[in-house]
């Protein structure tokens, strides 16, 4: 390591590291344009990369018609890039929630779902299928976004939002809410009379990206868009509530309305999310953990880079979940909590070497 | 210049502060002393809205700041706490940034604009050898002096300080001493070391029970007959040939009475109590 001794040599050493930020965001954003590129080409029926490359320039930028079949055009285009795009979005979104809810709770093991959103969005679709008897993948959503909203207005209410009393209280409150709410869900799948009902709630709570919805894909992609621009823009706020609440009063926040601004924020734009693609898990959390690794802790640089990592593991995560025993589907879910788990066991080990 | 006026501040039942009016003048170090629980940590806090008040009103520069915004009272008032707790995975250029936030607003904050004057405010502290290092990495002295860096990078014409050389060494307290005088046209310093407070207070606030047992000028002010009933022992202030305070404390009681300083040679002190 070089020893700076001078100011100067640490102003070099500040914008030698700003330019190092936006190399790996170059790489990262590369890396996840050869990702949705594998992702399209990989499944039942291959299909060779140059064809695929040929679909989207035609879709996307009008480069017209080559000699690929139809059927080939109808795969990727119409079968696999809806679902690609969703894996994008929901990865992207699920790893930023994650290092921002890390972030605004001081906790470094918090994940998108703490303030029971994950848990509202899944009674929520217990609730339709099991009590009301099913409908359309759109009345999942919307009942997913509607109990997502409605556990953050609980856990917001329990917390006591008025008194003001930090972070460790939505914490508190945001556990409460969610072992209530999958108490509730367990209890609607438990005494439902159709096994297959009951099922397809259970797939779902584990989280699929089987099924895309054109609207959800666009209702997540818009509040992804806009959402990880804002929290971008305003990274500054989030680092100053990261050093705690007299930091960020010290450099002229309000720390209680910032940290539930930002919340609120967060768990609409999760809940959007949650609503498409249903729980899936450890993006949030193990995400943040590597994205620090490489552009250190602060949020301008640490965002952009959390959402293109956490995009390309949920759409190698979901790659995984589709072709590993075709015909058959595996949750999502599952897969990343298998990559999850051990590799946050083995960031951790490192950390406590470190 | 900050002015707290009947100040009351009432915490779970608990009267914290109570009836306190200070007066901080510009182009002065302000010193506020007193024993364990005697408000002082409130007093600060008070001085920045960080805690509501019962009663009273604090005025910066004449502006009552129950009607500004925090960025507002940011902009002019920097404040270190006494445990900063800042979020490791930061280096110490980013957490020193964020003293530029009050003034360029989220957008600009930690621009490279800025690069110069945080690389000036780690300087300051004597940090340039750890500047690119993670906050993870530093020691609670180290961490004391990030957080100086970054109220010196907030650029406020008002500092208030929170015990600010609590975990230094020798050589580092030394030095924030030296800074002291030059952070701010305005200091506001908690201390608990009296002598320390002698010697780089203009003017210092005696709190007691939550109320101001004394206000003044050093030298007048830091006395035995305040000082003994403030914090219930028997206080011997000498000051030695450089004119600097030096206090013997005993508890009270029949064994204190004997006590005498040992290190100080007799021949460079006049005792000033009798």
């Amino acid at each position: 390591m070089t020893v700076r001794s001078t100011p100067a040599e640490v102003v070099a050493s500040v914008r030698r590291s700003r330019r190092r930020s936006t190399t790996v965001v170059a790489a990262l954003l590369a890396a996840t344009g050869l990702a949705a590129l594998a992702a399209l080409a990989i499944g039942p029926v291959p299909i060779d990369p140059a064809t695929v490359a040929g679909v989207l320039g035609d879709h996307l930028l009008g480069t017209g018609q080559g000699d690929w079949p139809a059927s080939a055009e109808q795969i990727v285009w119409a079968t696999r890039a809806p679902r690609v795009a969703m894996a994008l979005v929901a990865g992207a979104v699920l790893a930023v929630a994650g290092v921002m809810l890390q972030a605004l709770v001081r906790n470094s093991l918090a994940d998108p779902y703490l303030l029971g959103l994950n848990s509202g969005a899944s009674t929520g679709v217990a609730l339709v299928v099991l009590v009301a008897g099913g409908g359309s993948a759109l009345l999942f959503s919307g009942a997913a976004l509607a109990g997502a909203i409605g556990a953050v207005l609980l856990v917001l209410l329990f917390a006591g939002v008025a008194h003001r009393r930090g972070p460790f209280r939505l914490v508190l409150a945001g556990l409460a809410v969610g072992y209530a709410l999958n108490a509730a869900t367990s209890f609607l799948v438990f005494s439902s009379d159709s096994p297959e009902a009951a099922r397809s709630v259970l797939f779902w709570l584990l989280g699929s990206l089987a099924t895309v919805q054109p609207l959800a894909l666009a209702a997540a992609s818009v509040a992804a868009v806009i959402g990880i621009a804002a929290l971008v823009i305003i990274a500054p706020l989030t680092d100053a509530l990261a050093s705690g609440d007299d930091s960020a009063r010290s450099a002229g926040i309000d720390p209680e309305r910032t940290r539930i601004g930002l919340m609120v924020g967060v768990s609409a734009m999760v809940g959007v999310t949650v609503a498409a693609v249903g729980g899936v898990g450890f993006i949030g959390l193990v995400v943040p953990h590597l994205a620090r690794r490489l552009v250190g802790g602060r949020h301008r640089a640490v965002i952009p880079v959390v959402a293109l990592l956490g995009a390309i593991l949920l759409l190698a995560a979901d790659t995984v979940a589709r072709t590993a025993f075709a015909p058959q589907e595996i949750p999502v879910g599952v897969i990343t909590g298998v990559i999850g788990a051990p590799f946050l066991l083995l960031l951790l080990r490192q950390d406590s070497r470190a | 210049m900050i002015t707290a006026d009947g100040v009351t501040v009432r915490l779970g039942g608990r009267v914290l502060l109570d009836d306190v009016s200070i007066t901080a003048p510009t182009g002065a170090v302000t010193g506020i002393v007193g024993p364990n629980g005697s408000g002082k940590t409130t007093l600060l806090r008070a001085l920045v809205r960080a805690v509501p008040l019962a009663a009273g009103r604090v005025s910066v520069d004449g502006h009552d700041i129950r009607a500004r915004s925090r960025r507002w009272i940011a902009r002019r008032v920097a404040e270190v706490g006494q445990r900063a707790e800042p979020d490791p995975a930061l280096r110490v250029v980013d957490e020193v940034a964020l003293g530029g936030l009050a003034e360029h607003g989220p957008l600009r904050a930690g621009g490279a604009g800025q690069d110069d004057r945080v690389a000036g405010a780690i300087d300051a502290v004597g940090l340039t050898h750890r500047a690119l290092d993670r906050l993870a990495t530093l020691s609670g002295g180290e961490l004391q002096r990030v957080a100086l860096a970054r109220a010196i990078a907030q650029n406020a014409s008002h500092v208030l300080l929170d015990e600010p050389t609590n975990h230094l060494d020798i050589r580092h307290r030394l030095e924030i001493v030296a800074l002291l005088g030059r952070i701010a046209p305005t200091v506001v310093v908690v201390l608990h070391d009296l002598e320390l407070a002698a010697q780089v207070c203009d003017h210092v606030i005696v709190l007691h029970g939550g109320r101001v047992a004394g206000a003044g000028a050093q030298c007048d002010l830091l006395r035995p007959e305040l000082l003994d009933p403030v914090y219930d022992v028997v206080t011997r202030r000498l000051v030695d040939g450089a004119g600097r305070s030096r206090f013997d404390f005993a508890l009270p009681g029949p064994a204190s009475v004997a006590r005498t300083p040992s290190i100080r040679t007799p021949q460079t002190i006049t005792q000033e109590n009798p």
